[in-house]
């Protein structure tokens, strides 16, 4: 087998837009799951058939219950068939699942880790050189410990000549201790550096899109304070219910779900100052620096910066539909909220007294995330006199999904003899203007993880200021008796959240 | 897909810009979500009977769409311009989502039109955006006036039976413009694999130790041989100079800096799809590597210096001809700089 030399820069990948990975290894625990299914061997199906998986590629699935290496390669190639976004190619898909592996175990039995690293031994030695590892952790969420200290028993967190790196699904811990609590068992075993923990969110382009849009154009650092901008609303609505998701949202909700990992993100990408390069750790310390930036609010101020709500039956897309606590799987007495807002201020100097606002919530009127920059008004209108009421703030809209792109809106003159203005919008969509689609946001991310990119990843401190900054209100939530104020399905969410809103502020009609 | 179209005979580039202008108006205005694709110019010239064929080329390219496609058809005889604007769009789009449009010309012009041709073309083009011209027909004096308007030059290097004249209009062409090769494309997942094949640490250092380098590919695509080994030639600094033809291929010595590098151009026969067969890659401490094409991807044979021998398959499924020049209009908006100096290296060897 060779041996590792000192490294030179490898002058062939100059000009090519996919670079090397070094050959790998992975490892899915929770294989016959269902992320595994619809995303994870989809993504490396369609990895392998743009021919971005790295040279050498072998798969192993680690899941409880029995089953052959053939039954997992037929579920595998199932799940492909269904859920890829390209047609599969026969070949190629039957090249990528010839040499998987399949291994029974339980997540704490000892004996499914000595499989499991004999295994990898058998890939290395079959090919004469030494593959990197990934473990993917894709179970439930309590059996993340349990997986990593094992994997430290089987002394797999270290490979010579090769690199070890793993990854941990969302959510990271429940509150702020649990993600403490879990880190520390983390990093007990696995450096910093090999432990990626995946925000999948954080691979769609059109987030990745946020930095570009700040840090590749001169117009918009200028106004991006608090002397120009008076408020951002980030919105994250759904239109749909918890289906058949109700185990495991009814212990997490909104908060949870999607405010203290996307949402937060988003706000971290909108307020980041620009980073001096864009090595992992760069864009990340200045990530960490804004969301370290947010002041918690104190527990007992939690009513006046953050508000909860449920959905009660209405209607959505003219077809009734039923309030939360009628949905199959749900507590009778659940106080879990399916909506929730909060005011927070980013204390530092771009940002001092610039309102952020972040509501996200199921069955609401429409799906839409977005982050709206609201400007302030202009300091004198001088046409007020000839009836120029539809003059409002200028506004820029970075439309995450379904709609990708970027919205300015602007005040014009309404043609005719008189000076009267109304707001015009200026509208850039990204499916206008780019040949490619976008990747799905696991294949870029396991890829990332392949290369030990870990840019689109969540660094240790990153998880603990994201919790910080949720905690007092999940705590103020669990400890109050103050019933959950009800939306009708459908709706624009629960009037309460309007009391959130300082000055003149409104939300952006869903 | 529907479309809405404009058409007249002995028109004017003038008429066509307006009807591309009103055509745009008046699907916007039947519904806003309607918005033109604002990506690329893409000009191609064709002979008029062959048009069908590139037509459907076109057609099939799937999401690598030009915004704006002008197909000039050059019919022998003509004297006038008659010409078809036409503007596809999505027949449902999904509420509340924008829905791109595509727009397109096609201008019957006759052989006169050619050398002036881009007095034609240019009140047609969208401004501000990339334009490519492609002529798969030759045509080359269309394609000399064309470039005061042209950003990007596609082109298949392995169209001329004559390899040294195709490649010394690519480098002439290339002094003026961006060149997109097709031959250089359909030879990427080969230099992608190499690359990765020297890329861990403890292979990296064979590089320097390439004694030996064979190159199999169809008979007609002898530019793509050329352009894989002047693209490693360039990158690694050998100095390429002019190999001999012997009997069916061409060979040779190049110099680098730890020797003599033999390389061997080898026509295969069996290959029926343009591009490269096969590559196999030696070093003087006897390491060997190749890769073939195979199902599902490519089959690699590496061999180490004790004779031990790995075979593994190198997954990617093939792209085809439609895919290759979707991929060509989609290298317009990127730049490669390492096509020029594999070009130059490449001339050099079949000169």
């Amino acid at each position: 087998m060779a041996t590792a030399v000192a490294e030179q820069p490898n002058p062939l990948t100059e000009g090519l837009e996919r670079l090397p990975v070094h050959p790998t290894s992975l490892v899915i625990f929770g294989a016959t799951g269902d992320l595994s299914h619809r995303k994870l061997v989809p993504a490396l199906y369609n990895l392998a058939h743009d021919g971005s998986l790295p040279e050498r590629f072998n798969l192993i699935g680690v899941s409880r219950s029995e089953k052959a290496h053939e039954d997992y390669r037929a579920d595998m190639r199932e799940a492909i068939q269904k859920f890829s976004r390209t047609p599969p190619d026969p070949d190629v898909l039957e090249k990528l699942l010839e040499n998987a592996k399949y291994i029974p175990g339980l997540f704490d039995d000892d004996a499914a880790y000595a499989k499991v690293a004999s295994a990898l031994d058998e890939y290395d030695q079959e090919a004469g050189i030494v593959f990197n590892r990934i473990f993917y952790l894709s179970t439930a969420p309590e059996f993340f410990p349990v997986i990593v200290e094992k994997l430290g028993t089987a002394r797999l967190q270290h490979c010579e000549h090769a690199e070890t790196r793993v990854v941990i699904e969302k959510p990271f811990g429940r509150d702020l201790a649990s993600a403490r609590e879990l880190n520390r068992r983390v990093l007990e075993v696995f450096d910093e550096s090999q432990v990626f923990r995946i925000d999948h969110y954080l691979g769609k382009e059109t987030v990745q899109n946020i930095m570009a849009f700040r840090f590749a154009n001169t117009m918009f650092e200028p106004i991006w304070n608090r002397n120009t901008i008076d408020h951002v609303q980030i919105t994250a609505a759904e239109d749909i219910g918890i289906g058949t998701r109700a185990g495991y949202y009814d212990q997490a909700g909104a908060l949870r779900d999607l405010i203290q990992n996307h949402m937060l993100e988003l706000l971290a990408n909108v307020g980041m100052e620009p980073p001096a390069g864009f090595p992992a750790d760069k864009v990340r310390d200045e990530k960490v620096k804004v969301i370290e930036s947010i002041q918690p609010p104190r527990v007992e101020d939690v009513p006046k910066t953050a508000v909860r709500g449920q959905y009660a039956s209405g209607v959505v897309g003219g077809e009734p539909v039923p309030g939360y606590l009628e949905e199959k799987g749900v507590r009778e007495d659940s106080k879990t909220e399916t909506y929730a807002a909060l005011r927070l201020e980013v204390s530092n100097w771009r940002w001092a007294g610039v309102p952020f606002y972040l509501r996200t919530g199921k069955r609401l009127a429409r799906k839409v995330t977005e982050i709206a920059i609201q400007l302030k008004p202009v300091p004198y209108l001088a046409f007020q006199a000839q009836g120029s009421l539809g003059v409002q703030p200028n506004e820029l809209v970075l439309m995450v999904q379904p709609d990708e792109g970027v919205t300015v809106s602007l005040s014009a003159k309404i043609p005719g003899a008189r000076m009267r203005i109304r707001p015009v919008n200026m509208e850039f969509h990204y499916g206008t203007s780019f040949l490619s689609a976008s990747p799905e946001a696991y294949e870029r991310l396991i890829l990332d993880a392949m290369r030990g990119d870990a840019t689109l990843f969540t660094r240790n401190d990153e998880v603990d200021a994201l919790w910080r900054v949720v905690d007092p209100v999940l705590q103020y939530w669990q400890e109050t008796d103050d019933p959950v104020p009800q939306y009708p399905a459908g709706s624009q969410g629960p009037e309460e959240a309007n009391a959130l809103l300082r000055d003149a502020a409104q939300w952006r009609p869903l | 897909m529907p479309e809405d179209v404009w058409s007249e005979q002995d028109t004017t580039p003038s008429a066509v810009e307006e009807a591309f202008r009103r055509l745009l108006f008046e699907r916007h205005a039947a519904d806003a979500a309607y918005a033109p694709a604002r990506v690329l110019n893409l000009v191609v010239v064709v002979d008029r009977e062959w048009r069908g064929e590139i037509a459907n080329r076109l057609e099939r390219v799937g999401r690598y769409h030009a915004s704006r496609t002008i197909l000039c058809t050059v019919e022998p005889g003509r004297t006038t311009m008659d010409a078809r604007v036409s503007m596809e769009y999505a027949d449902d789009p999904a509420p509340g989502a924008p829905a791109v449009m595509h727009e397109g010309a096609e201008l019957r012009i006759g052989p006169q039109h050619l050398r002036a041709l881009d007095t034609v073309v240019d009140p047609i083009l969208v401004q501000g955006l990339i334009t490519m011209v492609w002529s798969p027909h030759g045509h080359d004096e269309a394609v000399d006036s064309l470039l005061r308007l042209s950003h990007v030059v596609l082109l298949d290097s392995v169209e001329e039976l004559d390899v040294r004249a195709a490649l010394g209009r690519v480098e002439q062409l290339a002094q003026r413009v961006y060149i997109v090769d097709l031959a250089w494309l359909r030879s990427t997942p080969w230099r992608e694999r190499v690359c990765a094949t020297f890329d861990p640490p403890q292979w990296r250092g064979e590089l320097r130790r390439i004694s030996g380098v064979t190159v199999r590919h169809r008979p007609e695509s002898l530019s793509s041989a050329a352009l894989f080994c002047g693209w490693l030639a360039s990158r690694l600094g050998w100095r390429a100079d002019a190999l001999t033809y012997v009997r069916d291929h061409h060979e040779g010595r190049l110099r680098a800096r730890h020797g003599a590098v033999a390389v061997r151009l080898e026509p295969n026969e069996q290959q029926h799809v343009p591009g490269l067969a096969g590559v196999t890659i030696e070093t003087a401490s006897g390491m060997s590597i190749s890769l073939d094409r195979g199902p599902g991807g490519l089959s690699a044979r590496r061999v180490d210096p004790k004779g031990r021998e790995w075979r593994w398959t190198v997954l990617g499924a093939s792209r085809g001809e439609t895919g290759i020049l979707g991929e060509g209009v989609r290298q317009a908006l990127l730049r490669d700089p390492t096509y020029r100096p594999a070009l130059d290296a490449a001339a050099a060897m079949v000169a």
